[in-house]
């Protein structure tokens, strides 16, 4: 890109976005090259929005993060806000005393397990649906999407109790397979559909054979697809509470969980509880600070079109 | 992309003619078979897996709600017809006030996040540096794990030792209770809300505009619009078709918004019930009292009222779309 578009895009916000800034309104008919008055003040107004949105959106988390440091003297303390002595006692408490390797542990694994699962399942459905145009048959699996988990859980409680298999990991890994197989299917769908036919067709003229097309042409085209795809599924499990809440057990306690049941004592231990609440989110920013662009497709797919 | 093609198709071309020499008979009708029906065979697994999992739960959550079932699923029920959905309709203590609560929480969050969002992604949408740190911070909400956000603004809402009360100290205005205030809970709840999703929606708009062409703007500047009619009568009405797509994603999930409410306010939505939406209601109906008949009914009820809300929406995106 050259400097001179460069520079024609910044002068076009700061035109856009004179209504948010509150200047005065400039002067109607466009010069070929105007330098609007509203330049300066929208330039000074841009930077401590964005500032303000950003302060808004990392602060608590910040906040949470001091305050895993505290010890609850220093938390009840609130002239001790910012200066404090850091202890990382808490940490010491929440992962040897209450175990917690063991449940990032079953997070991670029912995670992992739920989203590979839901990749082998998802992946040839969604390319199917994206190819034949399958509307109604998708429209089943995005069903699962919409349905409150809480209608399920009844029976599915009822069914994995009878068959013994509640507590264990299978029953967690496909409740939330539930939730991570429509996420795939969507994502991949309009991945799959932004994929040009061509490819597939000159494979086929070529002699592959059309299965030999996807598995050799579309599916090396669509790693990217299933990054993204696989890496939202993974969050998404890594948060769920509710399946977790009912169907997991003492053994397949996953961090969620654990930490709501962290507050189920008569006084909250809020040191421990902010070193709890870190040790699951640090870990799924981390992952989401180094895929970030893919993150974004995800949460956009789809979104864009008519 | 097309010079990706030659190399396939050179090595692609012995392989398969020796397998057509090699290959036994049923073999050879396997593939042939798989090729022909791979629309099914590729759909069939993941939608036999939804359909088991859903249809399955859900026509016995359907039987569930008309009978008289609770304490133990396990346990005699009697066919009682409608008796449920009666009780639910005419119930003024809990389940109208959980409609109103769920309707509202929804309703102020999707106004608040598509605003807020709308003002956001027009702060972002053209270059400027440091945007990599900024797109960075978007992203920590949305994908920090709800149950320990709602921790997190426990702490920060406490009226004791929150730091928010702390800040309104300092300009001199009366501590709030916030979270454990009987009329300011649901309005906390609903503010985390906005917290966690605003970014989605930042993101899903941001797509849109980057995706609109720039033609129509242009133009209308050459005819001498300002900013401000330039966006409310080019920019947003091209934006509508994607501004209901994040209304449609964020509403059917800020509807069963569960994992906040319960991690703050507990079983019942708090002693007041006062953060009790449908879906709080409807878990606490099954699993803190055994009551599935009567939480069936809800559940029916609380599908119908989301599936009710997506098709409008989707009918309204049509409309605008032509």
């Amino acid at each position: 890109m050259t400097g001179l578009t460069k520079e024609t895009e910044h002068t076009e916000h700061t035109e856009l976005a004179g209504p948010l800034s509150a200047t005065p309104a400039r002067p109607g008919p466009a010069p070929r090259r105007r330098k609007p008055l509203g330049t300066r003040a929208y330039k000074v107004f841009r930077v401590a929005a964005l500032v303000a949105v950003v302060l808004f959106l990392v602060a608590p988390l910040f906040w949470m993060l001091l305050a895993s440091f505290k010890t609850n003297v220093d938390i009840y303390d609130t002239g001790k806000s910012f200066f404090f002595t850091p202890t990382g006692e808490n940490y010491a408490n929440v992962l040897q005393r209450n175990n917690y390797f063991v449940f990032i542990f079953n997070s991670f694994w029912v995670a992992f397990v739920s989203t590979v699962l839901s990749l082998v399942l998802g992946v040839p459905a969604a390319y199917a649906m994206s190819r034949f145009t399958m509307h109604r048959s998708a429209l089943v699996v995005l069903m699962a999407r919409v349905i409150p988990g809480v209608s399920l859980l009844v029976p599915w409680y009822y069914v994995f109790s009878n068959l013994k298999m509640v507590g264990g990991f299978e029953v967690l890994i496909l409740s939330h397979m539930f939730v991570s197989l429509p996420l795939i299917v969507y994502i991949m769908m309009s991945y799959f559909d932004s994929l040009p036919l061509e490819l597939e067709e000159s494979a086929q003229v070529d002699g592959l054979t059309p299965i030999g097309a996807f598995r050799r042409i579309t599916l090396p085209l669509s790693v990217a697809g299933m990054a993204t795809a696989g890496i939202l599924s993974f969050i998404f499990s890594w948060n769920n509470f509710m399946f977790a809440l009912v169907l997991s057990g003492s053994k397949t306690k996953t961090l969620p969980v654990a930490i709501f049941d962290f507050v189920s004592y008569a006084s909250i231990d809020w040191g421990g509880l902010m070193a709890a609440a870190t040790v699951v989110t640090v870990p799924i920013m981390i992952i989401a600070l180094f895929t970030q662009k893919y993150i974004v497709s995800g949460m956009t797919a789809g979104a864009t079109k008519g | 992309m097309s010079v990706l093609t030659p190399p396939r198709s050179a090595q692609s071309q012995p392989p398969s003619g020796r397998n057509a020499g090699r290959a036994t008979g049923a073999r050879e009708n396997f593939s042939a078979w798989a090729n022909l029906h791979r629309k099914w065979l590729f759909a069939a697994p993941a939608m036999i897996f939804v359909g088991v999992l859903i249809i399955f739960p859900l026509a016995w959550t359907l039987y569930l709600s008309l009978t008289d079932s609770q304490g133990s699923v396990r346990a005699a029920t009697e066919f009682i017809g409608l008796e449920n959905y009666l009780t639910v309709l005419s119930d003024v203590e809990r389940f109208w006030p959980a409609v109103g609560r769920t309707l509202t929480f929804t309703g102020v969050a999707l106004v608040c996040e598509v605003v807020l969002g709308m003002c956001i992604a027009l702060l972002l949408w053209r270059p400027f540096r440091g945007e990599k740190w900024v797109r960075v911070a978007i992203l920590l909400p949305l994908v920090a794990t709800p149950v320990a956000v709602g921790m997190m603004w426990r702490l920060i809402f406490d009226p004791n030792i929150g730091f928010v009360n702390q800040l309104l100290g300092m300009v001199g205005i009366p501590p709030q209770p916030w979270l454990s205030g009987q009329d300011t809970a649901l309005g906390t709840t609903i503010f985390m809300d906005v917290w966690q999703w605003t970014p989605m929606v930042v993101l899903i708009l941001l797509a849109g505009l980057t995706s609109l062409s720039e033609e129509p703007d242009e133009a209308a500047r050459m005819d001498g619009a300002n900013a401000f009619q330039r966006f409310f009568f080019i920019t947003l009405p091209l934006m509508m078709p994607t501004v209901i797509v994040a209304i449609l994603l964020r509403g059917i999930d800020a509807l069963k918004t569960f994992d906040i409410l319960y991690a703050t306010k507990g079983k019942g939505g708090g002693s007041f019930h006062e953060v009790e939406t449908l879906n709080v209601y409807a878990y606490g109906l099954s699993f803190d009292y055994n009551q599935y008949g009567l939480s069936s009914a809800v559940l029916i009820l609380f599908f119908m009222i989301i599936i009710g809300s997506m098709w409008l929406l989707t009918m309204r995106k049509k409309a605008v779309s032509k």
